[in-house]
């Protein structure tokens, strides 16, 4: 862990620095890549720590940006807008569905997973208060006392900021007590039942701490794009997010992070020069899947550890 | 004169048609070593599953500590102090010995909904795991992952999983399953060595460890109670060779 | 009807795999391409729908072989999220061999036109599609449960562990289902085109819905695949005339309560 720190910290000021360094475009893939990295960071902690494959994590994702939209909006600019009242609607979201998928398991706890973020979907989409088909544009970027949040550097920064926070919040989580209660979960679960842990409340928690941060990358997305469409809420976006986890390296916190960069980077990198990025990006998820399961994370510690 | 430990009144379980247990009735004293020995197919680990709660009774109830157990969600009961290993290594096989005995005697500890908390010290172990680890066996092994053990070394561990929880009734689980002469001697020293606080139900098929260790014995056959009593009356009862003793050829 | 041919293909793939293709939908499309491409080059509708399928099947067969058999052992997640590379890969294939415009053909001129039945007028390829469909069900039927092949897998899907004990070479049964599922997916394909046409996204569309039919009927079985897609047929007809606006919600809520309340659906049987 210690080893890490030193390139980490070069990493973020790096990053930090990257509106003064070059143009808006990359900028702007960078800027992706953090907000997807939070989203995909959110995700791992069922996917990679607590071995819950799930495809209702748009849900959250969507619903943050739907309540950033709606309360940036018609309520006030303000960072409760943008950060508390997505993150406690995520919140919510993720005790009902959480407690409710966590009651079946194998491939029917991820196909009720897709359901449920298929009925939030099919929500957005039909009510024509949240803009139906379309989705709520024109969302203000909240105003804080001394920031001009719609200048790139600025935003830039607070984006960094979101991106730190719930990197360092989600390591503490994985490394504490309840991580490891999560990984003996997902290692051996029929085993922490009949040791007493009532496995189910530790689900429920994960869910819960997922979808909040699922809530507010999902605003911070509505905050980046200035608006929020119902594909947002798609079981296909929770399937982006499953491929950017398995990408970089499931259950590491820093290859999802990896996995979000190599995605959103591949994607702008190739479809430069050829139209088929897909094709490519999906060969080589499988090629993941079938040979290294660990990701690229996986695959650069078996490099530098020459094999342990 | 004491009420029991545990107390299985009539215990059914079936399966379709098939009567897996049928009406067993057992208790077990405080601080008694039972072993509960049979042929194969005979319920015995039907009766592990019922007591624990893994299976719910098709008709019958379990008491433990003079309160009724049996309904109740299986970490409930381990949490009233019922602790078992398994026939099979049933160990977290990505986590190290040394991780596996942590987790077990963390479970029920109100420290595990702390998400916050900051890492432990990189030293792995509290005394707690330090102790069983030396019961089982296992002290100087505590930094290897437990898929990578040995055979023995992973029953030892499987033992220490069961133990860390700090059980009142330790239900093990034919514990020498597998294992060669020299590791199942050093098995039955462990088991031997185990405090008195802990009541133990023993499956197993060894005789030889049976005799060792059990103060009475309890005989399945066909999902009911053939014989009980002390060792040495259930060695020469005809019924019980009848069945299981003689066929074996192990006694 | 449509609906029917793919549900089953990947019900009959999860009852005796265990898996969850997502990548069913993509052959459905890929069905759907190639068969306009057979249509074309050979000016036969009959012909598109005899050879389409049966390659599908064989990218079925090949995909099976490939990169599904090395994940039997690692769980349902590693199968899921590899037929979810698929749909990506596929998507891609068939944009790039086929462009991203529409394509259609028309029904062959035996099918063409309208027919009167009762009170009202139909559409004879849309009746051609039902009974298609139904005589579809009743050979497959016939197939599970007369022929030995059947028995197979009817005993797979129950219990492939035993199957394989009593000496069945499970992994090419298991190969035979996939590819049938897959074939039957790109027959249903062929069939939808003269009706709604063949465009890139097709596969995705109705992949949820194929999904809510598998969860509705049971999964690995016929008869819930049949049950399921009327159900879900008639639920979407009358739920877009008299909820217009809430019925994909409540029908997704229906998918939910099944998994929730019933996980092996209407006909299903339980997963050991």
């Amino acid at each position: 862990m210690r080893s890490v720190r030193g390139p980490a910290l070069a990493g973020l000021v790096a990053v930090a620095a990257l509106p003064w360094l070059v143009g808006s475009y990359p900028v702007k893939l960078a800027q992706e890549i953090l907000i997807w990295g939070i989203f995909a960071m959110s995700l791992d902690l069922l996917m990679g720590y607590a071995g819950m494959l799930s495809f209702g994590h748009s849900a959250f994702f969507g619903l943050g940006g739907y309540v950033a939209a709606l309360a940036l909006r018609g309520w006030s600019p303000s960072l409760v807008s943008a950060l508390v009242l997505p993150a406690a609607a995520a919140a919510a979201a993720g005790l009902v569905v959480g407690f409710l998928s966590i009651r079946v398991s194998g491939v029917y706890f991820i196909m009720l997973t897709l359901a449920f973020s298929q009925m939030f979907y099919a929500a957005a989409f039909n009510a024509e208060w949240l803009g139906a088909s379309d989705g709520l544009p024109g969302i203000p970027r909240p105003r804080l006392p001394g920031l001009d949040l719609d200048r790139t550097e600025v935003f830039h920064l607070y984006l960094l900021a979101f991106f730190v926070l719930a990197a360092v919040a989600l390591a503490r989580v994985v490394r504490s007590p309840f991580g490891r209660v999560l990984r003996g979960i997902e290692d051996n679960e029929r085993r922490m039942v009949a040791l007493g842990y009532a496995v189910h409340r530790f689900k429920v928690a994960a869910f819960v701490v997922g979808a909040t941060i699922a809530g507010v990358a999902g605003s911070l997305e509505a905050q980046f794009n200035g608006y929020i469409s119902p594909e947002a809420l798609f079981w296909t976006t929770s399937g982006e997010a499953l491929l950017m986890v398995s990408i970089g390296g499931a259950g590491t916190l820093a290859g999802p992070v990896l996995g979000a960069a190599a995605f959103i980077g591949l994607q702008s990198l190739l479809s430069s020069y050829t139209e088929h990025w897909t094709l490519i990006l999906g060969a080589a998820f499988i090629g993941f899947v079938l040979w290294a399961p660990e990701g690229l994370l996986g695959l650069a510690r078996r490099e530098a550890g020459g094999g342990a | 004169m004491s009420a029991p430990l545990l107390r299985c009144h009539a215990l059914t379980r079936r399966f379709g048609a098939l009567a897996a247990l049928n009406g067993v009735s057992l208790e077990v004293e405080a601080r008694e070593r039972r072993a509960i020995i049979g042929p194969n197919g005979a319920g015995k680990t039907t009766l592990f599953d019922l007591i624990t709660g893994e299976l719910t009774p098709s008709g019958g109830h379990v008491e433990f500590a003079g309160r009724t157990v049996s309904g109740l969600a299986p970490h409930a009961v381990a949490r009233r102090g019922i602790s078992r290993s398994y026939q099979r290594t049933n160990a977290f096989r990505h986590l190290t010995a040394g991780e596996n005995l942590r987790l077990a005697a963390a479970a029920g500890s109100r420290e595990n909904f702390r998400l916050l908390a900051a890492p432990p010290p990189p030293a792995p172990s509290s005394a707690a795991v330090r102790e069983v680890a030396q019961a089982v066996g296992l002290g100087a092994r505590l930094d290897t992952l437990a898929g990578r053990l040995s055979h023995g070394e992973q029953r030892q561990l499987e033992l220490g999983i069961a133990l860390a929880t700090r059980p009142r009734l330790l239900l093990l689980d034919e514990p020498t399953a597998g294992m060669s002469p020299a590791e199942t001697h050093r098995m039955v020293r462990l088991l031997a060595a185990l405090p008195r606080e802990v009541t133990c139900l023993i499956i197993e098929h060894d005789m030889d460890l049976v005799f060792t260790l059990a103060d009475r014995v309890s005989v399945l056959h066909q999902g009911e109670v053939l014989a009980e009593g002390l060792p040495e009356a259930v060695r020469g009862d005809p019924r019980v060779h009848e069945v299981y003793l003689g066929s074996a050829g192990e006694a | 009807m449509l609906l029917f041919l793919l549900s089953v293909g990947l019900t009959l793939i999860f009852g005796m795999l265990g898996v969850v293709n997502l990548a069913h939908g993509s052959f459905y499309a890929l069905g759907a391409y190639a068969g306009i491409a057979v249509a074309v080059f050979t000016r036969s509708f009959w012909l598109a729908l005899c050879l389409a399928p049966l390659v599908v099947a064989g990218v079925g067969a090949a995909i099976e072989r490939s990169c599904l058999r090395p994940l039997y052992a690692r769980g349902p997640n590693a199968q899921v999220l590899l037929t979810f590379g698929f749909i990506y890969v596929f998507d891609d294939l068939l944009r790039w061999l086929w462009g991203s415009h529409v394509r259609s053909i028309s029904p062959p001129a035996a099918l063409a036109g309208v027919v009167s039945l009762g009170p009202g007028r139909f559409p004879v390829y849309r009746l051609f599609v039902i009974l298609f469909g139904l005589a579809v069900a009743l050979l497959l039927w016939l197939a599970l449960e007369r022929t030995r092949l059947g028995a197979i897998v009817r005993a797979g899907v129950w219990d492939a562990e035993m199957t394989a004990g009593l000496g069945v070479n499970v992994a090419r049964v298991f190969t035979a289902v996939f590819a049938a599922g897959a074939g039957l997916a790109a027959l249903a394909g062929v069939v939808a085109v003269p009706i709604q046409a063949a465009y890139p996204g097709m596969g995705v569309e109705i992949l949820v819905r194929t999904l809510i039919v598998v969860v509705i009927g049971g999964l690995g079985s016929l008869e819930g695949s049949l049950a399921g897609s009327l159900i879900l047929g008639q639920a979407e007809t009358f739920g877009k005339a008299w909820l217009s606006d809430s019925s994909m919600f409540i029908i997704y809520g229906v998918m939910a309560a099944v998994l929730l309340l019933r996980p092996t659906g209407l006909f299903g049987r339980a997963l050991r």
